[in-house]
Parts: C-alpha cells; sequence; structure tokens
C-alpha cells in the first residue's frame, strides 16, 4: 500500500530508463565494441532491477537480472556480440515496456518470462564456459545483494560496485583524476566528525568524492575511529588535494594515492573474491547524497541539469484555461478603458496587459516539451522496419531539442510514423535496385525539426526513387480523384499533392507496413486539425521531401478580428498577408469571378457575406464604393476575404466547438470575445482551394 | 421481488414546456438550466443549430428543440429557457419554451410511445409517463443529439 505513492515514479522512471537502454542498444548495434555504452545500458537494466525489486516486481526483476549478468560480460569482453544476442535483448526490453505498460494501467506486471531467461542463460553458459563459475559468482552476488535488499540501488557490500567503476572509468577518460585518499584524524581530537566534515567540504568544493568508508552517514553520527577513506574525482593535483586537506586543524596524517582503471579493477576483482572478508573488516559502504537512488545511476555521469520538479500536465492544463479566463477579461478591460477614456485606468489596464503577456509566455513555456519526446521512439521502430522490409535503413535525426506544445507533441506521433514508414516502405528502393541505380546500399531517412517564425517545420526526407507522376497519376483516374482532361494540365507539384486526396495508396501490393487503405490524407487531416500544413516536395530519382508546419502553440493565437454585417469573425494572423481597401471600380471579372490585382498578382474576391450566408444586419459599418479586404494566403495560393470592416488585432483564446458540432465549413474553432460573445475563427485554409 | 421494484424505482426528470406539450429529460443528463442569451450563429449548419454561445467560459452548441422535431419555431420570450444537457461527451443547449418543474416518476408509469406524440416522431422518444393529470413526453436524448442523422440531415441538404 504505502508503496503506492512510488508507483507513479517508479512508471516514469522506468520508462526512462527502458528508453535509454533502447536508444543504447541501437548506437550499440552500430558499434558493438562500444564498452561505455554497454555500460550506459548495464546501469540502466541494474537501476531498473533494484527499482523493480524494491517495488516487488518480481519477474521484472528477475528478466532485468539475468539480462544484466548477459550485459556484465559482453563488458568484460567473455562474451562477443552478435546480433543474435541483441535481438534477445530487444526481445527483453520489449516484455519489459509491456510489463511497465501493465503495471500502469493497474496490472500486477506479471509476464512469463521463463523463455527469455533461459535464453539469456543460454547465451550466458553456451558462449562462457571456462571460466563461468568465476564471473557468475561475482555478479551473481552482486545481483543477488542488490536485488534482495530495499535499498538495493544504494548500498553495496564491497568495494566499488560496477556504476562507480563505470564513473571512475569515464572519469579517466576524461583527464581527470582518480584519488584514494585516506586522512587519519588525532586521536585526541574532540570533534572528529566536525573535522571530517570540514575534510569532506573542501574536497567537495573541488571534485566529487565517489566513494567514502566509512559511509558519511556513519561519519556523522561518529561511528569511527580515527580515520576514513575516500575514493575521489578531481582535476586538481596531489599536492593541491594535500594540502587542502591539511589546512584542516587536527588532523594527524594524508595518503593520497593515485588510482588507474587497473588498480581500480584489480582492487575490485580482489574485494569482490574476497567478500566476506572484506565485509567484515571494513564494513565499506557507499557514498550517496540523501534522495538520490538508482535514478542518478543514469543520470549523474551526464551533466546535472538545472533544478526541475514534475508537475502532473493536468495541472498545467488548469492553469491554461485559467489564464484563458484572464486573458479574455483583459481584452474586456481593454476596451472599457479605451471607451471612458481616463487616463489613470488605460495606465493600469496597459500595465496589467504587460503583466499578463508576460505571463502568458511563461505559461506558454511550461508546456513546451522537446519534440525528443517523440522522436526517440523511432530509432527502434525503423530498425524492426528495416529488418523486415529487409532494407538498410539510416535514420538521422536532427533538431529533437526543438520544442512543441504538448497538445501538439501528443498529436503530432501518428502522423509522424505514418510518413517515416511511408518513406522507407515506398521511398526506399530495395537494396538491389538501389545497387543498380549506383546508390549507396543504405537508404538515408532524414527526420529534421526546426523553429522558424511562429512556426516549428517538421521535414522527412529520404533518398530513394521519388514520387513517380505516372503512376500517380494513372492511380488518380483509377480512383476518379481527377478527371483525363485535368490529369494533363497538372503540374509536378499538383500530381504530388494528389497523394493527400483520400483513398490514396500508390503501393502496388498491400503490405503490413503501410497502404492499408487509410493514407496519406489521414495524415493531412491530422495535421490541418493541428493547425498545421503539410505538403511534398519530390526529384526523380533522388528522393522525396514531406515538410509539415505546425504552430508553436495551440492555445492562444493573435488574430484580426473583422466584422460582416452584424457578427464578428477572427481571422488567424498566420494566415493574414497583409489588410487593403480596394475601390470598386478596381475589382476585375475574371471567369465569373470577381478578381483584384495584388502586387501584379490576380487574387479572387472572396466575399464572407455569400460563403458564410451572413443575414443582412441593422446598420451595416462599410463604405458604398469600397471594399475591404483580408489577403490570407495558404501555401503560394492567395484570396481577399471581403468584409464590412476591420476591428482590429487581438490576441484570441482558441476554444473548442465540442464534439456535437463536427465537419464545420471553413471555421477552425471558436473565441471569447472581451464583451463575452462568441467569435467564430476563419479556416483559410478551407476557403482556398 | 418484482412488485418491489415496481414501488421502488422512480426517475427523477425536470419537465419543460415545448408548444402546448409537456416533456421530460433525466435529471442526471441535465447539466444547468439557463436564460437565453445572445447566440453565436455558425454557418452552414443545419436549421435547428442555433449557434454557439459562451456559457461559462465555454463554447456550447445550441439546438433548437422545436425546429429539431420539425415543429414549428414559436418566438422566444421571457419564459424561454435553454437546457444545458450532457450526453456522452457531447454537451448541447436545447432551447426550450419554458422549465419550471422537477418531477418523479415510477417507472410502471412509462409506457412505450405511440407512432406520433405532438409531432415528435416515436424514434426520438423515451416513453410517454401518464400522471394522475397530466401527460409527459420523455425524451431519448442519445437520438435527439445522434451525430448519424445529422450528417444524414445534411447529406439531404447538401
Amino acid at each position: 500500500m504505502g508503496m503506492n505513492q512510488y508507483l507513479d515514479m517508479f512508471i516514469e522512471e522506468s520508462r526512462e530508463h527502458l528508453q535509454a537502454i533502447n536508444d543504447n542498444l541501437l548506437l550499440l548495434e552500430n558499434d558493438p565494441d562500444n564498452v561505455d555504452i554497454v555500460n550506459d545500458v548495464f546501469r540502466s537494466a541494474h537501476t531498473l532491477k533494484g527499482m523493480a525489486a524494491t517495488m516487488g516486481f518480481e519477474d521484472m526483476s528477475s528478466l532485468t537480472h539475468q539480462m544484466e549478468n548477459v550485459l556484465d560480460q559482453i563488458r568484460n569482453h567473455q562474451i562477443k556480440l552478435n546480433s543474435e544476442i541483441m535481438d534477445v535483448i530487444f526481445q527483453c526490453v520489449d516484455v519489459l515496456e509491456s510489463m511497465v505498460d501493465s503495471i500502469s494501467e493497474g496490472g500486477d506486471g506479471k509476464e512469463d518470462v521463463s523463455d527469455l531467461v533461459s535464453k539469456l542463460e543460454a547465451i550466458l553458459s553456451g558462449e562462457f564456459k571456462s571460466e563461468e563459475t568465476e564471473v557468475t559468482a561475482e555478479t551473481g552476488q552482486a545481483s543477488e545483494e542488490t536485488a534482495g535488499k530495499e535499498e538495493a540501488a544504494q548500498t553495496t557490500d564491497f568495494g566499488l560496485d560496477q556504476f562507480e567503476i563505470t564513473v571512475v572509468k569515464q572519469s579517466l577518460d576524461s583527464g581527470h583524476q582518480v584519488y584514494y585518499i585516506k586522512t587519519v584524524i588525532e586521536e585526541e581530537c574532540l570533534l572528529k566528525s566536525a573535522r571530517a566534515y570540514m575534510v569532506f567540504n573542501n574536497l567537495e568544493s573541488m571534485g566529487e568524492v565517489i566513494k567514502s568508508v566509512p559511509s558519511v552517514q556513519e561519519i556523522e553520527d561518529e561511528n569511527f575511529d580515527d580515520a576514513f577513506e575516500i575514493v575521489f574525482i578531481t582535476e586538481k593535483s596531489e599536492d593541491e588535494i594535500r594540502q587542502s586537506i591539511e589546512s584542516v586543524s587536527e588532523i594527524a596524517s594524508v595518503e593520497i594515492k593515485k588510482l588507474d582503471i587497473d588498480s581500480v579493477k584489480a582492487e575490485n576483482d580482489q574485494v569482490a573474491a574476497t567478500s566476506t572478508e572484506v565485509k567484515q573488516e571494513e564494513n565499506k559502504k557507499e557514498v550517496k547524497k540523501p534522495g538520490s537512488n538508482g535514478k542518478n545511476g543514469g543520470k549523474k555521469v551526464k551533466a546535472a541539469g538545472g533544478k526541475t520538479i514534475r508537475v502532473d500536465i493536468e495541472r498545467l492544463d488548469v492553469l491554461m484555461n485559467l489564464f484563458s479566463e484572464l486573458v479574455i477579461d483583459r481584452g474586456r478591460l481593454e476596451s472599457i478603458a479605451r471607451r471612458s477614456g481616463q487616463h489613470e485606468l488605460m495606465e493600469t489596464v496597459e500595465h496589467m496587459s504587460r503583466i499578463s503577456g508576460d505571463l502568458q509566455n511563461i505559461i506558454l513555456n511550461m508546456r513546451m516539451v522537446p519534440v525528443e519526446t517523440v522522436f526517440n521512439r523511432f530509432p527502434r521502430m525503423i530498425r524492426d522496419l528495416a529488418k523486415e522490409l529487409n532494407k538498410k535503413v539510416d535514420l538521422q535525426i536532427s533538431g529533437a531539442e526543438t520544442e512543441l506544445d504538448r497538445t501538439v507533441i501528443d498529436e503530432i506521433g501518428d502522423p509522424l510514423v505514418h510518413l517515416l514508414r511511408n518513406a522507407i516502405d515506398h521511398g526506399l528502393e530495395s537494396t538491389e535496385e538501389r545497387i543498380a541505380a549506383g546508390k549507396s546500399e543504405t537508404g538515408v531517412v532524414e527526420l529534421k525539426a526546426y523553429h522558424s517564425g511562429n512556426h516549428v517545420f517538421i521535414e522527412i526526407r529520404d533518398d530513394g526513387k521519388g514520387i513517380n507522376r505516372d503512376k500517380v497519376l494513372k492511380k488518380a483516374l483509377d480512383k476518379g480523384v481527377v478527371t483525363e482532361q485535368e490529369a494533363d494540365s497538372l503540374t509536378d507539384q499538383q500530381v504530388y499533392d494528389l497523394l493527400f486526396s483520400s483513398g490514396f495508396s500508390t503501393a502496388e501490393q498491400v503490405s503490413d507496413i503501410s497502404g492499408r487503405g487509410v493514407g496519406l490524407d489521414v495524415v493531412k487531416t491530422k495535421i490541418e486539425s493541428l493547425g498545421g500544413i503539410v505538403s511534398v516536395e519530390s526529384t526523380p530519382g533522388e528522393g522525396s521531401t514531406f515538410l509539415i508546419q505546425l504552430p508553436l502553440t495551440l492555445s492562444i493565437i493573435s488574430a484580426m478580428l473583422v466584422k460582416v454585417e452584424d457578427e464578428t469573425y477572427a481571422v488567424p494572423l498566420s494566415s493574414i498577408i497583409e489588410t487593403a481597401v480596394y475601390k470598386k471600380d478596381q475589382i476585375m471579372h475574371a471567369h465569373h469571378q470577381d478578381v483584384i490585382d495584388f502586387r501584379g498578382k490576380v487574387v479572387p474576391l472572396l466575399y464572407l457575406k455569400n460563403i458564410f450566408e451572413i443575414p443582412d444586419g441593422e446598420n451595416p459599418d462599410r463604405q458604398e464604393d469600397e471594399i475591404s479586404a483580408v489577403i490570407v494566403r495558404k501555401g503560394d495560393k492567395l484570396a481577399a476575404l471581403v468584409v464590412d470592416s476591420f476591428i482590429g488585432q487581438q490576441e484570441i483564446v482558441l476554444k473548442s466547438m465540442g464534439k456535437y458540432l463536427v465537419n464545420l465549413f471553413a471555421i477552425s474553432g471558436a473565441t471569447i470575445l472581451g464583451d463575452g460573445q462568441v467569435a467564430l475563427i476563419i479556416d483559410c485554409n478551407a476557403l482556398i482551394k | 421481488m418484482l412488485e418491489n421494484e415496481a414501488v421502488v424505482d422512480e426517475i427523477k426528470a425536470i419537465v419543460f414546456r415545448l408548444q402546448n406539450e409537456e416533456y421530460g429529460v433525466e435529471v442526471e443528463q441535465v447539466k444547468s438550466i439557463e436564460r437565453l442569451e445572445t447566440i453565436t450563429r455558425v454557418p452552414k449548419t443545419p436549421p435547428f443549430v442555433k449557434g454557439v454561445i459562451n456559457l461559462r467560459g465555454v463554447v456550447t452548441p445550441i439546438i433548437d428543440l422545436a425546429s429539431r422535431f420539425n415543429l414549428p419555431e414559436t418566438e422566444y420570450t421571457e419564459e424561454t429557457r435553454v437546457i444545458i444537457v450532457n450526453v456522452g461527451d457531447i454537451e448541447v443547449g436545447l432551447i426550450v419554451d419554458a422549465a419550471n418543474d422537477v418531477i418523479d416518476i415510477p417507472v410502471n408509469a412509462i409506457e412505450p410511445p405511440p407512432e406520433v406524440v405532438g409531432g415528435v416522431k416515436a424514434e426520438y422518444l423515451r416513453g410517454v409517463a401518464k400522471m394522475e393529470n397530466r401527460l409527459l413526453i420523455l425524451l431519448n436524448l442519445n437520438k435527439v443529439l445522434s451525430m448519424e442523422e445529422i450528417q444524414q440531415l445534411e447529406q439531404l441538404e447538401g
């Protein structure tokens, strides 16, 4: 019962570790001899095991335990990594993921792992016979102790544990020094723990104490004799350390020994071999700062980031909603203040607007999540897909740190999966075809995210065969998407855009991967529902690029409010090029359509009154001989929306119209104005054909 | 056992007036009853969808119930009310001529609806409750607010 409060944390952290394992395994697959990566995986597995054991998820801990044993032998070069072993480990991760899923859904995380465990055991015994006993004894002992106890991840009863050795190794690799320091305090010293504390304090200003015997806790409790031993990582020299320690009074002697990797290992092996002896003799314990548990295993080595807290996303949503209300009131206050003309009131309101503007930025920023959270599941997916299709694929991800609103992040995953699958299944040629075409065997799929203005762009590029115009056209004709006459006059770009029309799938064979009847039109619909745009470019023989443009945030947007008869509409600023007033005699006619000349371009006039069937108002606010128009764009197509008057630019809060009104024509949502009235937001994309 | 149930089972219903008939919807489905305020028209929707209102910060669609049932629309008066109902994850306001009563209806007083009652087709009804001196028509809101029907209507118009 008491564990319940930790369950969420457990699930979250388990997912993080599994993700880390997945990522690292993929790296490892390309670089099988890199021990650092094995170590990373090992650490994550080790932490997982400790957490699972603590939470009482037996199957999970026994599986991770075996995984750990295998990994341990891999990094000690006792097992040679091959693709069969990789596959088994990947399977383990899959099973672990499903366990965590089951736990998060309230299940018990139980799953039959005996099959996998025996596979892992087979790897252990099959590849490795001569030294088996020794090695399993070592790792076995380490894991038994960790798995068995609550403090699994925190306490080990012998020398440096695997994690610490790794830390030492990495520190040595990155040019730090590792010292063994034995400090003896004068016998007659009264406040030994205080002196010891000062030593620690001095040391910690110069580097990191990764281990202390006796433990810091015991030292603080004055539960030690005169001496304590420390393993210390620093960039400073031996002399500086000595000076620093000796600057503390009542220190009898300081012994400093430089450690290298061999001595660390040797010490560890020896300690492990004689662990009972060591236990009695020294009762070593590991130093950990309070609150740090196994989680640090994965993170400690990385740069310690800023201080963070986890906040329930629902709370942020509530905050956002409350703030939206405030924005509406702000709008109301602004209009009242303007009307009243009172200077003081206007000043105060202006100040308030500025502050709430800042507040708005902060709140919106809090909701921003790096796209990494979506991207990081792709490498694994691509690996499996490539194997399945027998293609060689190199997925290159860049810009994973680009941030997007959480709402967008939650929705963007599926469309991206679809596009990536598409790129690999339809985009990339088979290995033979690639060789025949003189390309490298391995196809490159690039997934790129970047910021530009008020938008985030996500690009999916493949270096495959490109889009076959004739094939697309033939299909479109078959499906009746276009007529023969139309087909001839279409530009390449227009043909490519046909891919997004509904019921379209160019794969000749319906494969398991894509082409399940639902096509790119689903992707398009989804992205447009997020206020985004998707487009495609292609060069035959060189590949295709899908470009997704997404708004930075979905909740508050800038819009131009316009009036038509008695109704008010909002046009998102993102689709407006400019507003303009034209004399009636500037209007021209072409193909039964009113058009105007906008900087040398012929732009059709769309009368909102007609399009939205707006009833005549009481006293329309418009000029007889002029028209007011909002020039909007969709891609590079323009249109001029004819309105009666412009009200002005304003920040508006997007509100959903609920689930009852669906498939609305050219309306993307609603907002509440300062006077409490609802105004509809025009979806310019739907108006421009 | 059966008798017991018959005695115990009652449903609480909000009673409202539409034309000259009295209708009921279960209290559980009703979120609130509001006065009619300014409605923002939504273009290209079926005629019974009057638009959307700002219901304490939530944009809520409003439909005219009389028009939904193809009854002649009445003028909105001081008595006109909007009943905000929740069905599944749909929240909608229904314009009615008046709403002012909550009553308990014994389940055994509810009879299956005849083909047409007060001009409303049986498929929109849950039943008719015969109380001492009044007749109450119980609505089947799921059907009244059904999406498929709206879409069918749209197709007919389109």
